[in-house]
């Protein structure tokens, strides 16, 4: 277990964040997930060592590690970019961490043989990593970041320099590959996919603050603050800003939505209301829906399904149906949703006191 | 803007080439619609940025010959050939406001000072940037600075053609979204011929009216998104569009019935009795789960791991020695016992690779 | 608890403070203490104050002396930048040949200050030397010995021979740093040659530039051995520089006390130039970045 406990970073650092608190558990994937510039970088270079904590400690399964150097932490990094050193085999790549601990060749061997196999490097231990594909050039720096059992992985962006079809096998090979090893894991991402493929603890990032911190489907399901949805979804979550009025939630004095049963203690006043796009269809599905009317701005298919662009009371939002939109711009078309799905916040974009939104 | 014909279009790097691994791009004859929006789609070192590069005049293609409409361009230089060019990473001119950037290739051009002006502003409101129109380039973010680029690109009107290299490699995941919805429109709204490179599915896919699937130097499938997702022409395309990509069974056929992990499926059309190594192609999507008990006919499947994605799960199966796996909404359960079935309308049979049709039956 | 600092990395600071100080501060100090005081020989020294910076700054001979180095700087400037960037420009970027072109240009520079002093008075002589005899034959009245404008066209012909190499290696390894991109950009914008300078190039050469001037700056502010070598200081005191007019002072008079004070002065002006310069190119940075970040 990583604990950050009030920590501040030095402040020449390129984002700042003043008393971060944030617990990492050890044996599942620590996702941090936030847009560029949100902290994702700065707090792994602190985690790391790399920076100082200006203030707070930084402790590991309970001993302070604040002070300690970045190379007693026995710390492992993976940057986005393909970092080997050029004139080594991959072998001698993957085994270049264990001959610097004073590994025995036997054992180094083994351990080699075991990471190549797990990343799937076996045929190519003896080609230099230029000869390599971007993909397996990324598995020879992971593997070089497992292979000495570093208690803490750091991994920046690993992905965000391999082709789309590349990142689909590694996300998928990489929670497995995690599995086997005893380490912190801490990846950082900017995609909310990547998140729920690796399945483990998400924490949303925005500004140099942690906006939530736990199970990634909880943290998914039941965000915790407008900012940390935003920050979990793609496509974008449809947002507006309302005033409760009655039964019905209001924008410039019209009423737009009811409000669900569920919804119906909620004092009248200000909210936002957020809805995930896929949250809404084209044609009635199920109980409890209700009607919109919105104008259509732009659709994009895919071949299968498309993205839906409304205008709806001034808020740009998305949806996503199956086959091809044949409404025109600028048409009137009919969204459906379940008032339920609604995420709601109060006017400051953090949830309300005892509701929990239903997912 | 312009139609833009590639005839018997070659490129080696070397100087020498002597057999067909020394080309980077190989024999390519193709035909690019005035006003269309085409996307060359394929993983890195496919050839696509080669091919980008010859049509803007940045390489000399080794062999054949490129036409804007009816006019031989091989060899005019990029200055003259009159296109614009948006790269991966952004290009800015560090020294110059926001709004000089946009004017630049105007007033390298010689246009009217009136009409560049009007011209700018129309770009600026377009990408949302006039209220950064009077800061330097140098200290923006890389996405602002990406805006720029792609403004520079949109900013002259009688261009042959906007070409589009890998542009929003650098943006975020939401910005992506609002970019992509942007240009897609825009595209609509000014009918210029465009031509986007990429290896992102998803962008290829919703920008382009065409698309053009490369692997090895070679095209192919050049097809609507809709051709690409439902009748893929080669395993490679079936695999690279869609997420997961199309799973593939080894198979037996005979007329209108395949054979696959022992299992006998019904086809739609019938192929005869075809040979060399054939496979049966199925989207994840239309995979469905069944509980045995209810459904006797169907692939005997044991669920290896479930991926949720939010909207919709990955179902990794295994039938047999055969992985493959199924895309299902969240909201659908897991049958306990599960079968596994196919859309029979959206199986595609493969021979050696490539798509084999067969006949309708009566 | 707070960060707990270690404080071991001090002592490998040492040696370097130690080699500072016995080659440069302690020599320092010994000159500012010889700038108030007199001295005859025999170690005697007497506190004069202020006197000999108010001599200097009364004396003609230190201000033509300090006229004569301002105008040679800025005609070197003047010169090796502009040519500088120029020769970078034309070279190739990759290819065989860059090597054996950057070899030939790195060869002046690898020649001693006196020996470039001794080729070029020898290269000069209107009787054996190769330039100076050149020159004659052709009719020109050529003579460094003798004539001014020819003693200051001949140095500045040395130090542009000797010194333009630098300027070229640092323009060009800012050029090569370029990505591709900019200029296929610029191709396709339909940027003039001379636009791809002024917003591509330029813009990102500059740091570079910056580092090449004030080196430039710097040794020929301060240049003494190839003008004493070539022309000592002559015709007349035409080519007597602050440097050369220093050396005279404190050895061919022994006027420690003077020269002390002028190497203090001049010490001075060379380090104000230098950061005045500094700080108006990294507050143009900063001015820059602000302007653009502000969104």
């Amino acid at each position: 277990m990583l604990e950050l406990s009030n920590v501040s970073n030095p402040p020449t650092s390129e984002v700042h964040f003043e008393n971060l608190n944030l617990t990492l558990q050890r044996g599942v994937v620590n996702v941090l997930l936030g847009p560029t510039l949100s902290g994702k970088t700065p707090l792994m270079r602190l985690m790391a060592g790399l920076d100082p904590c200006v203030k707070g400690t930084l402790s590991i399964d309970g001993a302070d590690v604040t002070g300690t150097s970045v190379q007693k932490r026995n710390v492992a990094m993976v940057y986005q970019q393909f970092i080997n050193y050029p004139s080594l085999s991959v072998y001698e790549n993957i085994a270049s961490p264990l001959r610097i601990a004073g590994f025995e060749l036997a054992e180094i061997d083994n351990r080699v043989q075991q990471a190549a196999g797990l990343l799937k490097l076996t045929p190519y231990l003896e080609s230099l990593p230029s000869n390599l594909s971007g993909g397996q050039q990324q598995r020879t720096a992971i593997a070089r970041a497992i292979v000495k059992g570093a208690d803490l992985v750091l991994m920046d962006e690993p992905l965000g320099n391999l082709d789309y079809k590349l990142r689909e096998e590694l996300r998928y090979e990489l929670p497995r590959i995690i599995e086997q090893s005893n380490a912190i894991f801490v990846y950082a991402t900017t995609e909310p996919s990547e998140a729920l493929l690796l399945n483990g603890n998400t924490v949303t990032l925005n500004n140099g603050q942690v906006t939530q911190n736990g199970p990634t489907m909880d943290v998914y399901n039941y965000p915790s603050s407008l900012s940390s949805l935003q920050t979990f979804s793609d496509p974008p979550v449809n947002h507006i800003q309302v005033n409760k009025e009655g039964s019905h939630f209001c924008v410039g004095g019209v009423p737009v939505i009811p409000v669900a049963a569920a919804h119906s203690t909620l004092a009248d006043g200000r909210y936002n209301l957020a809805l995930r796009p896929y949250h809404g269809s084209l044609e009635p599905q199920g109980f409890g829906q209700v009607a919109l009317s919105m104008h259509l701005s732009s659709s994009e298919f895919t071949g299968s399904e498309s993205f839906v662009h409304v205008d709806f009371f001034g808020a740009h939002w998305n949806f996503i149906a199956g086959g091809e939109i044949t409404a025109l711009v600028g048409e009137q078309m009919t969204i459906y949703v379940n008032p339920a799905d609604f995420f709601i916040f109060n006017e400051a974009g953090l949830p309300l006191a005892n509701l929990e939104p239903e997912a | 803007m312009a139609k833009i014909v590639l005839e018997n279009l070659a490129h080696a790097y070397g100087d020498n080439p002597q057999q067909e691994s020394d080309y980077a791009l190989k024999r390519i004859n193709y035909v690019w619609n005035d006003g269309e929006a085409c996307a060359l789609l394929g993983p890195s070192g496919c050839g696509k940025t080669t091919l980008l590069n010859i049509i803007s005049g940045l390489l000399e293609p080794s062999e054949g010959r490129v036409y804007f409409d009816d006019t031989d361009v091989t060899h005019v230089p990029t200055k003259d050939k009159n296109i614009a060019q948006v790269f991966q990473f952004p290009v800015v001119y560090d020294t110059m406001t926001v709004a000089q950037n946009l004017a630049f290739p105007l007033v390298n051009r010689g246009f009217d000072q009136a009409k560049i002006i009007l011209r700018v502003e129309e770009i600026l409101d377009l990408l949302d940037l006039r209220h950064m129109a009077n800061m330097k380039a140098k200290g923006l973010t890389a996405d602002q600075k990406q805006k720029i680029s792609l403004g520079r690109g949109l900013v002259r009107q009688d261009v042959n053609a906007v070409l589009f290299d890998e542009p929003l490699t650098v943006i975020d995941p939401l910005m992506k979204w609002e970019l992509r919805s942007q240009l897609r429109a825009l595209q609509k709204k000014v009918g210029q011929t465009m031509i986007y490179v990429t290896h992102d599915q998803i962008e290829a896919l919703t920008f382009a009216d065409r698309i053009a699937v490369m692997l090895d130097g070679a095209i192919l499938q050049f097809g609507t998104p809709k051709e690409l997702f439902e009748r893929p022409s080669h395993t490679f395309v079936g695999y690279f569009i869609g997420s997961p990509g199309m799973n593939f069974f080894p198979c037996e056929i005979k007329d209108s019935t395949a054979t696959v992990v022992g299992q006998n499926i019904d086809l739609k059309d019938s192929y005869g009795a075809p040979i060399g190594k054939l496979e049966l192609g199925i989207r994840p999507e239309f995979v469905s789960l069944h509980e045995r008990a209810h459904q006797s006919d169907g692939l005997p499947v044991v669920v290896e791991s479930v991926e949720h994605l939010g909207r919709n799960k990955i179902v990794r199966l295994l039938a047999g020695e055969s992985k493959f796996s199924a895309l299902l909404s969240e909201r659908t359960q897991i049958p306990k016992d599960p079968v596994a079935q196919f859309d029979a309308n959206r199986i595609c049979i493969y021979q050696d690779s490539f798509i084999l049709e067969g006949e309708a039956q009566p | 608890m707070n960060k707990t600092w270690n404080n071991k990395a001090w002592w490998m600071v040492v040696p370097v403070v130690l080699l500072v100080a016995f080659s440069a501060i302690i020599p320092l100090m010994t000159v500012v203490n010889y700038a108030f005081q007199d001295t005859f020989g025999n170690n005697e020294f007497y506190w004069v104050g202020i006197e000999w910076f108010e001599d200097l700054m009364e004396s003609d001979r230190f201000f033509d002396a300090l006229q004569r180095n301002i105008l040679f700087s800025c005609i070197i400037l003047a010169i090796e930048v502009p040519l500088g960037i120029m020769i970078a420009l034309s070279l190739p970027k990759s290819g065989w040949k860059v090597n054996v072109y950057l070899v030939l240009m790195a060869l002046p520079l690898l020649i001693p200050w006196n020996v470039v002093g001794t080729i070029w008075q020898v290269f000069s002589r209107t009787d054996i030397g190769l330039l100076g005899n050149t020159l004659v034959s052709l009719g020109f009245d050529y003579n460094y010995t003798r004539d001014v404008l020819d003693a200051w066209i001949t140095i500045v012909a040395m130090d542009v021979w000797h010194w333009t190499s630098l300027v070229v290696l640092l323009s060009y390894s800012g050029l090569v740093a370029i990505p591709e991109a900019y200029f296929q950009a610029a191709r396709i914008d339909g940027a003039s040659k001379w636009a791809t300078f002024r917003y591509i190039q330029l813009p990102k050469m500059r740091g570079v530039l910056t580092i090449a001037i004030l080196l430039r700056f710097m040794d020929s502010f301060k240049i003494y051995t190839e003008p004493m070598v070539l022309t000592g200081g002559g015709p007349g005191n035409s080519t007597t520089f602050m440097s050369i007019d220093l050396v005279k002072m404190a050895i061919g008079q022994f006027d420690l006390g003077p020269a002390a004070a002028m190497s203090l002065v001049y010490f001075m002006i060379i380090l104000l130039i230098c950061y005045a310069f500094f700080t108006v190119v990294t507050n143009m940075d900063k001015a820059e970045t602000k302007t653009g970040g502000a969104s």
